[in-house]
């Protein structure tokens, strides 16, 4: 990516080899998947230390690194490279209710407590941030260790301080006005710094809580604020912005941008509603913040089309200022075109000079500077190509795959059915395409292919098209189990590791 | 265990429920801080006290802000400004904590305490303590940070003060936007501390880098800084180092930051002084003014008047007024409010003249626009242009229509805006006016559909009997109001009595008891209970300006006879003004 593909003699990297890492929730022979366990949204960190899966039951999963965890300064360790021996290993840290289902009395509907997208926020103190989002309310998370703490002694003991109940309740119900001198307007304490003549020495009896401070530390998530009511339709997508205190929620026709600290009032910056719902013919499906440039907004539409906005220009986005799509091959439309269009999820690579985005059948990268179409597209599995009509039949056609880049930028990823997904090289030249299943032998399946460019390099040669996995994995039985889709996986930012959810099951593997 | 005296309880329980699991005890006892430091002595609270909360950092947020709120004025309880140092360490680690409101509070409190240190403690305890959170490893304490430089730096040694401006210009290029624009946003305060060698070169480049930032929210707070800054420098320094930093912002390419020029602009020329305004900050202006983002235009035409105020009045004429004329017809209807907002106050300022040629036929037509918001701004300002510069005449011929549309809107709120600025209007109209064309209307609202509006009628009526006097009154609205007693709804008749007690302290004892009395007492057989107990809570109103005479003969009769009714709050309302009556009569 970085060669931009002037060359194609520079050293390619080699493709991965993927090896298994780590399961959780691993599922027994035979075992019923309860639907509130399946994984709807997974989500690494900035820094990669730490990963955060929702599901469907409203939960949110953390799990932390345990591969580099000394406590040394985080600078340091920030500038220090890893060496790459050991890959990043995680543990199970915590989880919380973050949803839970809800009606809606007003409109008659059931909100589902399913996790859509989980964001990462800026760490603080030791603790970490989150948002969380179901179809309809977004919530801000504090996670954060508390050393467990222990009253060993006080001024009154328990039995006492049951006798004087009406004393110690009355100071509950009844907030009195502090004075500014200090002392208090009314109620049993006025009574005690008048009565008594408080010696200059204080009174030696009283004493301070003791409080022991225990080595034990216990996790504690804390919704700190609740941004809800601001959105007609399901939000499909949160986006942090680069300026750390504002984030943008989308629904199907709306995007409304947020401040961090202020809950109860949003902007709505996208409206592609139309005055009549009959001439809709478009929804948008994902949206994401540039990176690094606070004023860029991607969002990606159901008809395939990625526009790119400049919140500088305008309040009201109205104007996208860049419009990526493809144009279709002429000849080649069908029933399907449109539906397999819609694109699922989009991606800024690291860099922000690149967007990766998934259709159903594809990954496709573009280059934020060439508007007219991808500068690669991985076909996912050409093999169901065959297979639309009865895809449609049972709505699999309408499953949305998330998509992820490494963090180097040199690959991209993404699921597919029979709980497999691939991972391509998306360096100009690179043929790498690798195909894994979320087991514990990833590479059972993967199928040696030879890669053929589908679009002779023509006019534009920096286009490749690979990866066409040949028909014949169809015919030695392993068809296509709809049922077992793996649509959720995201990348470590700085290592070559994948984190996948097989239903309740989240892999991961490292090369 | 200790041994508690049974007179110290209720201290103890406090003490005690600092760390109790109920967060509203612990709030409590935080918020009686003062109490416990009394009573534990002033040496006590510095050595047991003041570290036991500096521990107590881990604490729900609600209680840490009233923690930064009480340390901030805990001076007297540790023993004088002399210990205020040992304030600082429970301060400092709150202005670490991820709470913005908690940080903020607690750097609140520190500068006070500052404030009030002596300068060698301040060199020995809070230099040490800025220095530290500047470094903070979380960027929680560099934004904290940011806001204490101002009380340290004026008490520095010069090796300090390099230190701590050098300082300062790291924070404005962290890597974290947070603390660039907390260091933005603290730039004017504490540039205001350094000396004028130091601010032309070291705070003026480090603005200058913050003008660049490339992001928007530091920018932002970047342009707010410009006015504070220039008012810092001499004027030819501003003109020369934030004149074009002005400018430039005006051109941005963010529409945020432009309107937040627009909105400071007016600032931003008191700086720069009246000459570089007329040369720079007009074009300036006036490009904002046409800005293709309506948001800024919306910000440009709500300062329109203050900006002409400082120019002459041909320049106003000849570059702002067609802009305005502009924007008297823009596209977005919140610039046309904005703009109608303000527009009045031009007239005074463009003179008789200009105002009737140019500025009238835009009142016009802001006056006939299809935004009721418009209207209502322009009518609200109306006084501004009455008494000093046309007169209402001219006015009252497109005033009327605007103001009878307005009055029957299908939007209860514009009819309620309208009514709020009836006595407004009837003091610039006059009497005559009034009675030929608007009192008809404010009898008609006394019977709208919705509650708020009969409401608002009733209380117009008593601020227009205030403004005519109750002559006008007796003669003008009771007539009128006492017709409509006998309305078929039980509602209407219920705002007949509202607006009876609201006006009868107007119109005072004799008219009252002459003319409304019986109408009231008529009401108390009416079939509805709820106007019956209204009728009884009016008359409790009214106790107190009936003569006693009246109170025995009339109203206790029709109270008694209440007090005996089937319905339940009839009798309740009865009883109770029974017992005013009753206190009344005591009392005298």
């Amino acid at each position: 990516m970085k060669g931009n593909g002037a060359e194609d003699s520079s050293p390619k990297p080699p493709p991965l080899e993927w090896k298994f890492s780590q399961v959780f929730g691993e599922r027994a022979e035979g075992e019923e998947v309860q639907e509130v366990d399946i994984i709807s949204a997974i989500e690494f960190d900035k820094s990669g230390d730490h990963l955060a899966t929702g599901d469907r039951g409203g939960r949110v999963v953390l799990f932390e690194r345990t591969d580099i965890r000394d406590h040394g300064s985080r600078k340091d360790l920030e500038k220090e490279d890893y060496p790459i021996t050991r890959h990043p290993e995680f543990r199970y840290k915590t989880e919380f209710q973050s949803h839970e289902p809800e009606f809606d009395y007003l409109k008659s509907l059931e909100i589902e407590e399913k996790i859509n997208k989980i964001k990462w926020c800026q760490t603080a103190n030791g603790a970490v941030f989150l948002l969380s989002t179901n179809d309809k309310t977004i919530k801000y998370w504090k996670v954060h260790e508390k050393k467990v703490k222990k009253i060993s002694e006080m001024n009154m003991d328990a039995s006492e301080a049951v006798r004087h109940d009406s004393i110690a309740s009355s100071s509950m119900t009844s907030p009195q006005k502090n004075l500014p001198n200090g002392g208090c307007s009314e109620g049993p304490y006025n009574r005690s710094s008048n009565d008594l003549s408080l010696p200059p020495g204080g009174f030696p009896s009283l004493r301070l809580p003791v409080v022991v401070t225990s080595q034990e530390t216990s996790l504690i998530a804390r919704c700190r604020r609740i941004y809800a009511h601001a959105h007609d339709y399901h939000i499909n997508s949160i986006s942090n912005n680069s300026d750390g205190e504002t984030f943008i929620s989308a629904d199907d026709l709306r995007i409304n941008l947020w401040n961090l600290e202020i809950s109860n009032q949003s902007f709505n910056i996208v409206d592609v509603k139309p005055a009549n719902m009959e001439d809709l013919t478009e929804v948008i499906t994902s949206a994401e913040f540039h990176p690094t440039h606070c004023n860029m907004l991607a969002y990606s539409s159901s008809k395939g089309s990625i526009r790119l906005l400049d919140l500088r220009q305008s309040a009201l986005c109205d104007k996208h200022f860049k419009m990526f799509e493809e144009r279709e091959a002429p000849g080649s439309r069908s029933f399907f075109t449109e539906i397999i269009a819609s694109i699922s999820d989009i991606r800024f690579a690291k860099d922000g000079r690149h967007i990766l985005s998934r259709d159903y059948m594809t990954l496709k990268l573009w280059d934020i500077n060439m508007e007219s179409g991808p500068v690669a597209t991985f076909q996912v599995h050409e093999h169901l190509r065959p297979m639309l009509c009865d895809l449609y039949e049972n709505d699999s056609i309408f499953d949305k795959f998330d998509c992820c880049l490494s963090g180097d930028g040199l690959r991209v990823a993404t699921g597919s059915y029979s709980n497999i997904f691939r991972v391509f090289g998306c360096t100009p030249g690179s043929n790498e395409a690798t195909t894994l299943e979320a087991s514990k032998n990833p590479t059972r399946r993967q199928v040696q292919t030879t890669p053929k460019p589908a679009r002779s390099l023509s006019s534009l040669a920096r286009v490749v098209k690979r990866g066409a996995e040949s028909p014949g994995i169809d015919a030695n039985g392993n068809s296509c189990d709809f049922t077992t889709k793996l649509l959720h996986l995201a990348w470590h930012p700085t290592e070559n590791s994948i984190a996948c959810a097989a239903m309740n099951s989240l892999y991961m593997y490292y090369s | 265990m200790a041994m508690i005296d049974e007179p110290l309880y209720p201290i103890a329980i406090l003490i005690d429920e600092l760390k109790n699991e109920d967060i509203q005890l612990r709030l409590n006892s935080i918020r009686r801080l003062s109490t416990i430091a009394r009573a534990l002595g002033e040496e006590r609270t510095r050595k047991e006290l003041i570290p036991f909360l500096s521990e107590n950092n881990d604490d729900d947020d609600e209680v840490l802000l009233a923690m930064a709120e009480e340390l901030g004025v805990f001076v007297p309880y540790i023993g004088g400004v002399e210990y205020a140092h040992v304030l600082l360490p429970p301060l400092e680690t709150l202005c670490i904590v991820e709470e913005t409101c908690v940080r903020d509070k607690a750097v609140e409190s520190l500068c006070r305490i500052g404030t009030q240190m002596k300068e060698s403690d301040i060199v020995e305890w809070f230099i040490p303590l800025v220095k530290r959170l500047a470094g903070g490893e979380w960027f929680t304490a560099r934004v904290s940070s940011c806001g204490l430089f101002h009380i340290a730096y004026p008490s520095a040694t010069e090796l300090f003060k390099a230190e701590l401006r050098s300082m300062y210009g790291q924070l404005c290029q962290d890597d974290m936007p947070m603390v660039r624009r907390s260091a933005a946003s603290n730039l004017g305060k504490f540039a205001a501390t350094v000396e004028a060698n130091n601010l032309k070169t070291d705070i003026m480049s480090i603005f200058e880098d913050l003008t660049r930032d490339d992001q928007d929210s530091v920018r932002l707070l970047a342009v707010e800084g410009c006015a504070a800054l220039g008012k810092l420098l001499e004027p030819q320094d501003c003109v020369a180092h934030i004149l074009p930093v002005i400018v430039n912002f005006s051109q941005d390419k963010s529409w945020r930051v432009r309107y937040m020029v627009a909105n400071q602009l007016y600032e931003l020329c008191e700086a720069v002084g009246p000459e570089p305004t007329c040369s720079d900050l007009v074009p300036a202006y006036v490009r904002l003014l046409r800005d293709n983002e309506a948001e800024v235009r919306i910000a440009a035409a709500g300062k329109v008047t203050k900006f002409c105020r400082i120019l002459n009045p041909h320049l106003a004429i000849q570059h702002i007024l067609p802009c305005v004329k502009e924007l008297s017809s823009d596209s977005s209807q919140h610039v046309r409010s904005a703009l109608a907002s303000v527009i009045m106050g031009m007239a005074p300022v463009l003179g008789k003249d200009a105002t009737i040629e140019e500025l009238l036929p835009i009142f016009l037509s802001l006056l006939k626009d299809e935004f009721p918001d418009v209207r209502l701004n322009i009518i609200s300002k109306l006084d501004q242009v009455n008494q000093q510069v046309i007169g209402i005449d001219l006015l009252s011929q497109s005033l009327l229509p605007a103001i009878v549309e307005l009055a029957e809107d299908r939007h209860w709120r514009v009819r309620l805006a309208i009514i709020e600025y009836i006595p407004l209007l009837a003091s610039q109209f006059g009497v005559g006016f009034f009675n030929d064309r608007l009192g008809a209307l404010c009898m008609q609202w006394l019977e709208d559909k919705v509650f708020s509006i009969r409401e608002a009628a009733a209380n117009n009526l008593k601020r227009l009997a205030e403004e005519f006097g109750p002559e006008w009154a007796m003669q003008n609205i009771v007539p009128q109001l006492l017709e409509k007693i006998s309305n078929p709804h039980y509602l209407h008749r219920m705002t007949i009595l509202q607006s009876i007690s609201l006006l009868a302290p107007v119109l005072g004892s004799e008219s009252t008891c002459q003319k409304l009395l019986p109408v009231i007492i008529t009401a108390s057989k009416d079939r509805v209970p709820n106007i019956k107990f209204n009728v009884a809570k009016v008359l409790q109103s009214l106790i107190p300006i009936f003569d006693h005479s009246v109170v025995e003969q009339t109203v206790r009769p029709c109270l008694v006879e209440l007090s005996e009714d089937p319905d339940v709050d009839v009798r309740y309302f009865a009883s109770q003004a029974i017992q005013t009556c009753d206190s009344v009569m005591m009392s005298s």
